[in-house]
């Protein structure tokens, strides 16, 4: 399992990536794609919605569950990815490759309220006892 | 798969498996001041002999009538090889079993019926089967809320069964959603175009409770002009005729639901029915309850399973799209038996002699002085009369003459006066319309000459 140490985290296992433009990369970790076992639907928000942080804003189901996806900052959805609309298993492939969502951040300071790599790493091997 | 219940050996024994002392001790973490306590109300247990009698008793109660009410509950001929064939061990059970796929046959016939219901009604899926008609059209109101996201109004016009929009009402009212009651056209007895914007969907009933027939196209594409979905409220027998709600206006329904007593169900007093839904693909997995699908086995040979169950409240708990998921596993093997029986010709048969006998009946009753049609144009089955004299006094006096004449709409649309809801359905024969027109002009001609006693005293 990778935890890419260039990434922000929420406890609810998204992952965060400040783009150079300004926008906020959202996905699902790599340990959440594991839990879930093989993805089958991804149910993304519509562009354009506002999101307040820790709102449910996705779907991801897999053959074992469905579970939701939360924002891990308040934001407008800017853009959401068709591919793994299309291709679910992208998840699985490298979740942290297949993202889901853009967001613009309205404060994108928030970032800093998440959890870094050690931080994400902790709360995994936490759970996992 | 043979259906055994447990002997109290077979409890006991599971209850040492789990060392648990007592089934009650098993609810041991529900708060007592949150259980129900000892059902007091519920009387004690019958044997069979007693229960047989009691039945008998209560079917009798009914009463053997002329029945022209529909508004609902409709009386069909069931051919006798559809209770024959479902009552054998194989299918005789209300559920779907728990160990679904163990019980290849049902999940067989289950899927069969889905494909029956979503070629009948022109949709991409179906379930297998909601309680009833009332309750799968409040899911069908959820389903269309969690699909359109940004709005929570639903358009719920008058001209839908009052009881669905009881239910409705029951079902929604705590969840956030506003129900819009939308008008109908004294002239027609449809649905008027609401003025609303802003709503995730709009019902649409075909036929609709007065028995008229609606423009669904026109109330089809002004729904998804405005971006709301459309939920058809359908009578399955009524689709052998009309156009399928997927072929509505130009994109067509986008939900199907109603009730399927129609095909295969006896009245029985009001129960047991069950509810259907389909619906376009891009929805399923908004859709309540349960739906079988064909695969194959490791050996690539066909069998069928359960599928899509990750949106189910098993595995989704408190955020399953519904947490009713009964299937009416019973009435659906008897209305898939009818279907196959019957075929689409027979099915086209059976609603074109309804359409018939309603039309023969109204135009005799509607001869009748004082007695007119309600509303002008197009009906299927049903259509509503007024009456020129107090519409509970001729029901009663039709039901002296062993003639159920019709539902009074007094109750739920005062604004009618004094109106009935007809049926006849194919069970009725011309001597049976013929009966029903001469008792009711002698009725309302006593009236004429004969005013209520009230006046003579």
């Amino acid at each position: 399992m990778t935890i890419p140490t260039n990434l922000k985290y929420a406890k609810s296992h998204e992952w965060a990536r400040l783009e150079a433009d300004g926008t906020v990369t959202v996905g699902i970790t790599d340990h959440a794609q594991d839990l879930l076992g093989d993805m089958v639907f991804v149910e993304n928000p519509a562009t354009g919605r506002k999101l307040a942080a820790g709102e449910e804003c996705a779907v991801v189901e897999s053959v074992k569950a469905a579970s939701d996806v939360y924002a891990p900052i308040a934001g407008e959805v800017v853009a959401a990815n068709a591919e793994v609309e299309a291709s679910p298993e992208k998840i699985n492939q490298d979740a942290y490759s297949a993202w889901m969502f853009k967001l613009k951040p309205d404060n994108p300071a928030d970032l800093d309220g998440l959890l870094d790599a050690a931080a994400y790493q902790a709360l995994v091997d936490s759970e996992a006892h | 798969m043979p259906f055994i219940p447990h002997t109290e050996a077979d409890i006991q024994a599971m209850l040492a498996a789990i060392g648990a002392d007592s089934i009650d001790s098993l609810f041991d973490e529900i708060p007592e001041e949150l259980r129900s306590g000892k059902l007091t109300r519920v009387p004690p247990a019958l044997n069979e002999m007693q229960i047989a009698r009691l039945m008998q008793e209560r079917a009798e109660a009914d009463g053997r009538y002329l029945n022209f009410i529909g508004a609902g509950a409709y009386e069909h001929h069931i051919p006798a090889a559809v209770w024959q064939i479902a009552t054998r061990g194989e299918f005789y059970t209300a559920y779907t079993p728990y160990q679904a796929e163990a019980s290849q046959g049902t999940l067989q016939l289950i899927y069969e019926y889905q494909t029956m219901m979503a070629s009948l009604t022109g949709m991409d899926m179906s379930n297998a089967s909601l309680y009833d008609g009332a309750s799968a059209l409040a899911e069908a109101v959820l389903m269309a809320v969690r699909a359109h996201k940004s709005s929570r109004r639903v358009l719920l016009p008058k001209t839908v069964h009052p009881a669905y929009r009881k239910v409705v009402r029951s079902m929604v009212k705590n969840q956030g959603i506003e129900l819009v009651e939308v008008g109908y056209d004294a002239e027609r007895g449809t649905t008027d175009l609401p003025a609303d914007t802003d709503f995730a969907a709009l019902a649409i009933p075909q036929p609709n409770f007065f028995g008229s027939l609606e423009d669904v196209d026109a109330l089809t594409d002004w729904a998804h002009a405005r971006g709301g979905l459309v939920i058809a409220v359908v009578n399955p027998v009524a689709l052998a005729v009309l156009a399928a709600p997927g072929k509505w206006g130009t994109k067509g329904a986008d939900i199907v639901v109603g009730e399927g007593q129609p095909l295969g169900a006896p009245l029985s007093s009001g129960g047991p029915y069950f509810g259907f839904m389909a619906c376009r693909e891009a929805l399923v997995r908004q859709m309540p309850g349960r739906i079988v699908g064909r695969t194959v086995d490791l050996d690539g040979k066909p069998g069928f399973t359960l599928t899509l169950q990750a949106r189910e409240q098993h595995i989704r708990r408190s955020k399953a799209t519904s947490n009713i998921c009964t299937n009416q596993g019973l009435m659906v093997t008897a209305a898939t038996i009818f279907m196959a029986l019957l075929g689409p010709d027979g099915l086209e048969r059976v609603a074109l002699s309804c359409h018939a006998g309603t039309l023969a009946l109204v135009e005799q009753l509607s001869a009748i002085p004082g007695v007119a049609r309600a509303f002008s144009g197009p009906l299927f089955h049903e259509a509503v009369l007024k009456l020129e004299a107090p519409a509970a006094d001729v029901l009663r006096a039709l039901k002296a003459q062993g003639i159920l004449g019709g539902l009074d709409l007094g109750a739920d649309y005062p604004e009618l006066g004094q109106a009935v809801l007809v049926c006849a359905t194919e069970t009725k024969t011309e001597e049976d319309l013929r009966k029903y027109a001469e008792q009711l002009a002698r009725i309302m001609s006593k009236r004429r000459e004969a005013p209520p006693c009230a006046y003579k005293s």
